[in-house]
């Protein structure tokens, strides 16, 4: 007898992933369909795809899916869920997108407590151009725009945006997680669970800040990559519970 | 019909606005046309079912307001011209997107923060595009307080008919006067006609989405000829102009918008001295009606652009021509504001100056 024990998410298109091997967005993508699923919201969930590597998030979720222009995503995201308060809206964005040119519309939507869910993976890099310097890349990293490495004096340090957000009054929830490892997954799933649980209970704010592996532009083996996260990328992002007003 | 109400312009655009069924408004404060927004405030507050943003920037309104437009909502957002500068990547993406919207450009003195006196510097802006990519907006002209109830309706129709943005350009003197309006009857939006292609949620149907990304260049050159057969339709169904005093005219006076009012009172001091001068004013400034134009030129030789600024319809107006007529100008940048006096002289030294006088 024969038993059905892993299949393809309802809320992911048969579509296959353009994404480099190894590159998080793909488990990201996956988590964020399954919690759709287990939640019963894909018929009323919005999304809203940044510009960067996952601008064709729309080709692979199976829900309602708006782009924004780089780095407006919260802002898209405020003008659909006004209009339509009991839908699920969330934005998926990357460093560059939300830590760089979005973070006036990421601040500001966090401080009205707007009833959305931002999912930010942050992979230290400017993925999608081909790996330029990053809000989020780490001091000494090397990147297309940092010969050398970052440096403080002249690149500024990585910024902690979701240290950042949770200072606001509007935000309720959020967490930093990572797909390094089989345990990071579970626990970034159960974060976006949380996330979106904290907007169906109309709580404000709630974001999960995902560090995922470019082995691309990392110039790593995955295994390494993974590796990188879990022992020099925690350093600057440490995996936890940055705010949590859920209760 | 409502009776007639003394408001100022800026509040007939948003009383305008709430009666054509607009629902989301985003904005952020700039001189001349706070008064929009802050009657935006109070209105939509007063409606259940009403969004008033005071967004962080300009970039963040013209966003939310793409949103509301995608979650099926009349939206609007208004400003003044450094304002309109930021709002140009988000109208791009609102006519790639193929959203309705209506954005107000109440125009001040420019380039750069310029000042805050009535100005028409943003022409090209506003009738090229203004952001990037191979796309156009309807760009409505109001010249008087009627005017800005009526087109503020239009808009709103054009936005939901095309699926496409609509700007009113209108300047900081029309903004700030009060002038008697009778407002159309209200809309209730959820009268509206449904609207086939938002993004409400997929119940019990596939899901949708709204994209401008399309890196294959074969798709990419198909919408872009889709979006310009839309255009070409925009352009046959909507140009308007009106005339004034044209029918025994040897010189046309072109302007628009305040320039147009003002021009009318240069055009009667003309005519007391027995010139034969008219007035030609666009209502619509994309599409531009140079058709009218250009059927004008059949009895009249010489066309006086008459614009506050130092000459930007003018070369609608040559092309519309193509060398049929003399095509002469007059402008005041800056913010200054001609006299109905000052265009009369520009007028009839026109007239001598080209010897229409005489006999023909």
């Amino acid at each position: 007898m024969e038993e059905l024990v892993f299949t393809r998410p309802r809320y992911l298109k048969k579509t296959p992933f353009h994404y480099c091997p190894g590159c998080g967005h793909s488990i990201i993508h996956r988590l964020v369909a399954e919690v759709i699923e287990e939640l019963g919201i894909g018929d009323k969930t919005i999304g809203v795809p940044p510009a960067g590597c996952a601008v064709l998030a729309y080709d692979y979720f199976d829900v309602d899916m708006g782009e924004a222009p780089h780095g407006r995503g919260p802002a898209v995201a405020t003008g659909i869920k006004r209009i339509l308060p009991d839908r699920i809206v969330f934005s998926y964005q990357g460093d560059g997108d939300i830590a760089a040119i979005g973070t006036a519309e990421t601040i500001h939507a966090a401080n009205r407590g707007e009833n959305i869910t931002v999912i930010f993976v942050n992979n230290s890099c400017y993925g999608m151009t081909g790996g330029q310097m990053a809000p989020t890349t780490l001091l000494g990293q090397n990147s297309t725009t940092t010969p050398g490495g970052r440096d403080a004096r002249r690149d500024g340090a990585p910024i902690d945006l979701s240290e950042i957000l949770a200072l606001t009054q509007g935000s309720v929830y959020i967490e930093r997680t990572a797909v390094s490892s089989l345990k990071n997954i579970i626990k970034t799933k159960k974060a976006i669970t949380k996330a979106f649980k904290a907007q169906m209970a109309g709580k404000g704010f709630s974001l999960v800040e995902i560090l995922s592996p470019c082995p691309t532009n990392w110039k790593m083996s995955t295994i390494d990559a993974c590796r990188r996260i879990d022992e020099t990328v925690v350093q600057t992002f440490p995996l936890k519970v940055i705010k949590d007003e859920t209760e | 019909m409502d009776k007639k109400q003394l408001m100022r312009g800026s509040q007939v655009i948003g009383e305008a606005a709430v009666r054509a069924g607009c629902r989301f408004y985003a904005g952020y404060p700039i001189t001349p046309q706070n008064e929009l927004p802050e009657f935006m405030s109070g209105a939509m507050a007063d409606l259940e079912d009403g969004t008033f943003i005071q967004a962080e920037s300009e970039i963040a309104a013209i966003n939310m307001v793409i949103g509301a437009s995608m979650a099926g909502a009349r939206a609007m957002t208004s400003s003044s011209s450094p304002g309109i500068s930021l709002k140009q990547e988000g109208i791009s993406f609102l006519a790639a997107l193929e959203l309705p919207a209506v954005i107000v450009n109440v125009m001040r003195g420019g380039p750069g923060l310029g000042n805050i006196a009535p100005s028409q510097g943003d022409y090209f802006q506003a009738t090229r595009g203004g952001g990037h990519g191979d796309y156009r907006s309807i760009v409505l002209a109001p010249a008087h307080g009627q005017e800005l109830a009526d087109f503020t309706r239009d808009a709103f129709e054009y936005a939901d008919r095309y699926r496409t943005p609509v700007m009113i350009l209108a300047d900081g003197m029309m903004g700030q006067m009060m002038e008697p309006v009778v407002f159309p009857e209200a809309v209730n939006p959820s009268e509206l006609p449904p609207k086939s292609w938002i993004l409400d949620g997929a119940q019990e149907r596939p899901s949708r989405i709204i994209r401008s990304l399309i890196l294959d260049t074969v798709e990419m050159e198909e919408h872009n000829w889709k979006l310009a057969r839309k255009y070409r339709m925009i352009s046959n169904e909507i140009p308007r102009a009106e005339t004034y005093m044209t029918e025994d005219a040897r010189l046309v006076v072109i302007a628009y918008g305040t320039a147009a009012r003002i021009a009318r009172g240069g055009i009667r001091r003309a005519r007391e001295m027995g010139l034969k001068v008219g007035l030609l004013r666009p209502v619509t400034l994309w599409p531009f009606p140079d058709r009218a134009i250009r059927e004008m030129s059949r009895l009249v030789k010489d066309f006086m652009v008459f614009e506050m600024n130092t000459g930007q319809m003018i070369e609608d107006v040559r092309l519309a021509l193509e060398g049929r007529s003399n095509v002469h100008f007059y402008g005041r940048p800056g913010g200054i504001i001609s006299t109905p006096d000052e265009v009369g002289k520009a007028i009839s030294s026109l007239y001598y100056r080209q010897h229409l006088k005489e006999d023909r």
